[in-house]
């Protein structure tokens, strides 16, 4: 029952745990067996955590000889991206600055999932410091679409995406800045789910962008999607930006019939540069909508085309600041030098990789003294007017569709070249991140060569019980 | 071009990096293609816009105030944090002289 590759959902996991049919130790052995002979070639995990694995295992087997109720997760075999933080086990935000940082505590995410009876399997590659939307800026090594092993998961949470896709986890972390969640679940085939800025905890998130970093969920179906979005969300007095609305019951919400909803398309993430196959599959889901009784609306977000141009300055901004710290004084890599100052160029020179010192340098010039007003500060302003077209569209529609990524999984090497080009391809996503709204990826299709196609469904700030009941029913309709 | 190697390497020292003279090259082209692509935000009229410094504020402002109580909450980690470092002489991490310029 387990050797065959089969992919557990959390809830198989549950009912076969309670009829004792399988066991929490078992789906980690099982899970273990796929790393070991899969990871090779995916280069998917960066770093395992069988003792943490199995001991959580044990508990929850335990739980389960003695008859008492199990935790909403319990048994659930999980990975968690390497940016964020786990006690006891290495994370390196994919960088050689951090190549042997281990950090002191877990992340609220992580300690919650393990509170619900998950099993952290261990920790996923990913671009370096979550820059990236290929997985080829980790410094150890890309990671491989597991669908197309010659093409890129995306990124930067390529290593998470890859990790459910190829059923080595039955869920995954990830986090998303500019679309490093949901446009790695499109390229690989599988839903994944950015919720709004502030929705799950970022403490123990060790930061790239922090008016825009999000943890999130991946899985196999939008069902799991949401029993993990239920551990993970809510108010943490630890994170200064976790916001005190209240959360909802996202699997009560999950089955309520869809018609009527208004789905908002607008018209400027329907232009040139989307490739043809991703525009007939896209179009083709919004079909499907209306057949389940969704009114399309047409929209209009004037202020889209503005958007890659304000998120590179805010995110570098940003980015430049919170890598600061990297100076070889606290963390683990420190170049030896002769003076201070040596110290931190050397350090930071050797440690990032060219990505990253890119977007520090970008991100520093736009807030040094005579630029701070003419880029910052007016990227700022532009954010406000982005969050403003998403507040006039959801007036007149309950949800918005869009394609999540222009292009299906490219080539290993095809878009390294122009740092520009490869920041192009997010049109869709980074909006979302700048107006602090949740957005989730769900396939629909594929292209002609068979590469996995996502839908991306925006909803209000803190709608997501309605973004993930229409993912849910898009889903179930395409059988 | 926008951006000469000066501005790389005045940007490299506020920076604190240190690049060796092809990286100072290749970042002074793409920062520059980048920066000219940025430019289109000029487009815009943004005067009486007020710049979007807080998500929350603007996504939810009613449930989230703007501000916490300041409490301090002691949590013991500095231990654990100068375990960590490079090198440290505990409660202080111990780094090389600081040269006077």
């Amino acid at each position: 029952m387990i050797g065959n590759g089969k992919r557990w959902t959390v809830k198989e996991i549950r009912a076969a745990l309670e009829a004792k049919q399988v066991s929490a130790r078992e789906l980690a052995i099982e899970h273990y067996a796929r790393i070991e002979r899969r990871n090779p070639e995916l280069n998917a995990f960066l770093a395992l955590s069988p003792e943490r694995a199995y001991t959580q295992a044990e508990r929850v087997d335990a739980l389960v000889a003695r008859g008492e109720p199990l935790p909403s997760l319990a048994g659930v075999p999980l990975a968690v991206k390497d940016v964020i933080s786990t006690r006891g086990i290495r994370s390196t935000c994919g960088s050689r600055i951090l190549e042997d940082y281990v950090p002191p505590y877990d992340a609220t995410a992580v300690a919650r999932l393990e509170a619900a009876g998950a099993l952290i399997l261990g920790k996923t590659n990913c671009d370096e410091f979550a820059m990236g939307s290929s997985n080829e800026n980790s410094a150890f090594g890309p990671v491989r679409n597991p669908v197309a092993p010659d093409r890129v998961p995306g990124g930067s949470s390529g290593g998470s995406a890859a990790a459910v896709a190829a059923g080595l986890a039955v869920a995954a972390l990830g986090t998303d800045t500019g679309g490093s969640i949901r446009q790695p679940g499109a390229l690989c085939g599988i839903p994944a789910m950015m919720p709004s800025y502030g929705r799950v905890s970022r403490y123990g998130l060790i930061a790239f962008a922090s008016s825009l970093d999000r943890i999130g969920p991946f899985a196999s179906s939008v069902r799991d999607v949401a029993a993990v979005m239920q551990v993970l969300a809510g108010h943490d007095p630890a994170d200064s930006t976790s916001a005190e609305t209240p959360v909802p019951n996202y699997l009560a919400a999950l089955d309520k019939p869809v018609t009527g909803l208004r789905i908002g398309i607008p018209r400027q993430y329907f232009g040139e540069g989307m490739d043809s196959g991703v525009r007939r599959s896209v179009e083709a889901a919004i079909e499907r909508l209306k057949g389940l009784g969704c009114r399309p609306v047409e929209l209009e977000m004037p202020h889209t085309d503005y958007a890659i141009a304000t998120y590179y300055l805010i995110a570098t901004a940003e980015a430049s600041s919170n890598l600061a710290r990297y100076d070889g004084v606290r963390y683990p890599l420190r170049v030896p030098a002769a003076t201070l100052g040596e110290m931190y160029r050397d350090t930071r020179g050797r440690g990032f990789g060219a990505e990253v010192k890119r977007r520090i340098m970008l991100g520093t010039y736009a807030l040094s003294a005579g630029y701070y007003e003419a880029y910052y500060l007016k990227a700022q302003k532009v954010r406000a007017l982005i969050a403003r077209d998403f507040a006039e569209a959801f007036e007149k529609a309950d949800l918005i569709v869009t394609p999540t990524s222009p292009v299906p999984a490219f080539r290993l090497g095809e878009r390294t070249a122009d740092p520009l080009q490869m920041y192009l391809a997010d049109i869709y996503t980074v909006t979302g991140s700048l107006a602090g709204v949740p957005g989730i990826s769900v396939p629909c299709g594929k292209t002609s060569e068979g590469l996995p196609i996502g839908l991306q469904i925006f909803g209000p700030a803190f709608g997501e019980a309605q973004v993930m009941q229409l993912a849910h029913a898009f889903e179930q309709a395409a059988g | 071009m926008k951006i000469k190697r000066e501005d790389v390497l005045r940007v490299a020292e506020l920076a604190h990096l240190s690049l060796d003279d092809a990286e100072i090259e290749m970042y002074a082209r793409q920062l520059d293609s980048i920066l000219s692509y940025v430019e289109k935000l000029n487009e815009l009229d943004t005067s009486g816009v007020e710049p979007m410094a807080q998500v929350l504020a603007s996504t939810d402002g009613e449930a989230n105030p703007a501000a916490r109580e300041d409490a301090a909450r002691p949590d013991g980690a500095a231990r654990e944090v100068l375990d960590r470092a490079p090198e440290a002489a505990p409660p202080y991490f111990r780094v090389p002289k600081v040269i006077e310029r």
